[in-house]
């Protein structure tokens, strides 16, 4: 074996491999965001503030079932449409992209890194807006809910991660970038909130706690798998010039 | 170009949707359950099928666009998706029309299809917003490619998806026409799905002829007045067409 990045000699040009050109490229957007706090402390403060509003808006100080999660899935989601709109910022604004395609590295790394950027974001948001949610508005006890809702969490992110890295990219280089963003993946997001919704609304309901209705569980799946396959089709020709 | 038989083409679909309406009206049996008001599904369902199918086409053209560079496929896929939509918006109305005469409601959540021609019109709508905020005509072509692509993906994903969500009200044409349509109406839905079609094709054709005649009125006036004229043209959602003043086409 040859040291990391370096091909065999003999091998041609010189081509880094996937796996350093990827941790180089998340090690760049762990910094950026790091360093300027842009994306994740407002999406986190978002959906708490989003929480209050709900709390006023509906007159309630306690929610579960249907309610209750349709609630939490339209604050990750729009909490999410935050993050989303400012994925791609710096690379534009900074020369991120030039740099990048400089380089010999493959384009779908690009998509790679800023898919589990994302996925990272949503994380840490989930972390900070998913206790918040069960201290100010859920009725029912979380912890019986839990490893379900982590179930429906993981795979809702991954639909929100491959539409919105997709639709970040497609929006970031046009002239009203922040209102493309959530006019375009909103449409394309409802069939990941109505299953991820779905799904949570037996786990949150009064009372007991529902099992995890498997049917929406594997559409929920599918429609991750088959918008992975676009976006990862399509990528490419967002990055030609 | 794009302008030859078209008027034999206009008149063929004239005379098409004049004899469907009248064998609609005049030679369909009333609906032993709906009554008249059922003659609107001979305009409601071919138009949604016609502009489902138009939003596909604008999806396909963008595929040969990306493979093969040629501006004529964009436009035909702008052309095709500008088309589906101005019918799309008849498919929401005359599905209202129905919904309120048959179900007592202009609008119904638990009706699958409807919901979900929302959703594709909501998505759809956001093509045009998309091509005119970038102003560069390469890369507006290639943007707009890449989202008729996933946007056209996305059209029956979505029909399924929604349809899972809810019990079943709207009558299901496609999944079992030849269970539940009498002969007389299985002719003339035909007629009308061929008719509608023959529309579509109609006006897409005369529009593209319109965008490619006005194309090349641009570049023969380029050439009039020298070179200079109309390097910076305006911003604009249409597709640029790569066309030589005087070319053959």
């Amino acid at each position: 074996m040859s040291a990391p990045g370096v091909s065999a000699p003999g091998a041609g040009p010189r081509v880094p491999r996937t796996r350093v050109v990827l941790a180089a490229l998340l090690r760049k957007e762990l910094t950026v965001e790091l360093r300027s706090f842009e994306a994740v402390p407002a999406m986190t403060l978002f959906s708490v503030t989003t929480f209050v509003l709900f709390h006023f808006a509906l007159s309630r100080n306690t929610l579960s079932g249907d309610l209750a999660s349709g609630v939490l899935w339209v604050t990750l989601l729009f909490a999410a449409v935050l993050g989303i709109n400012r994925l791609f910022v710096a690379d534009a604004e900074q020369g991120g992209f030039d740099g990048f395609l400089l380089s010999p590295a493959d384009r779908s790394v690009l998509l790679y890194s800023k898919a589990l950027t994302l996925l990272a974001y949503l994380v840490v948001l989930e972390v900070v807006a998913v206790p918040a949610f069960a201290l100010l508005l859920l009725g029912p006890a979380l912890w019986p809910a839990l490893p379900g809702l982590l179930a429906a969490l993981a795979l809702g992110d991954l639909g929100i991660v491959v539409i919105g890295t997709f639709v970040g990219a497609l929006a970031v280089r046009t002239s009203v970038r922040d209102l493309l963003g959530p006019m375009i993946s909103l449409p394309l997001l409802v069939p990941v909130l109505l299953c991820a919704a779905r799904l949570s609304s037996p786990l949150l309901g009064a009372g007991h706690v529902g099992s995890l209705p498997l049917r929406w569980l594997a559409t929920l799946a599918l429609y991750d798998l088959v918008f992975g396959l676009i976006t990862f089709a399509v990528f490419d020709f967002l990055l030609e010039d | 170009m794009y302008g030859k038989r078209l008027r034999a083409l206009a008149l063929t679909t004239f005379a098409a949707l004049t004899l469907t309406w009248v064998l609609a009206f005049f030679w369909a049996p009333d609906d032993a359950d709906q009554g008249f008001l059922q003659k609107i599904f001979y305009l409601h369902v071919p138009l949604a099928i016609v502009t489902l199918g138009g939003f596909v086409y604008g999806a396909v053209a963008a595929i040969m666009h990306l493979r093969t560079r040629d501006s004529r496929w964009d436009m035909r896929s702008y052309v095709a998706i500008h088309l589906s939509l101005v019918f799309g918006v008849g498919v929401l109305i005359t599905g209202s029309i129905w919904a309120r005469g048959s179900w007592g409601v202009w609008w119904d959540w638990s009706e699958p299809t409807l919901v979900s021609f929302l959703l594709v019109m909501l998505l759809y709508a956001t093509y045009q917003p998309l091509r005119f905020a970038i102003e560069d005509p390469e890369r507006q072509a290639r943007y707009a490619s890449v989202f008729a692509i996933t946007a056209g993906a996305f059209v029956p994903i979505n029909f399924v998806i929604v349809r899972l969500s809810t019990a079943y009200l709207h009558p299901r044409v496609l999944g079992n026409i030849s269970g539940n349509l009498p002969g007389r109406f299985q002719v003339v839905f035909y007629l009308s799905l061929v008719s509608m079609a023959l529309l579509w094709i109609t006006l897409w054709r005369y529009e593209m002829t319109s965008k490619h005649a006005g194309a090349q009125l641009r570049a023969l006036r380029r050439r009039l007045s020298g070179e200079d004229e109309d390097t910076q043209p305006r911003r604009s959602a249409v597709p640029t067409l790569g066309v030589e003043a005087g070319a053959p086409r």
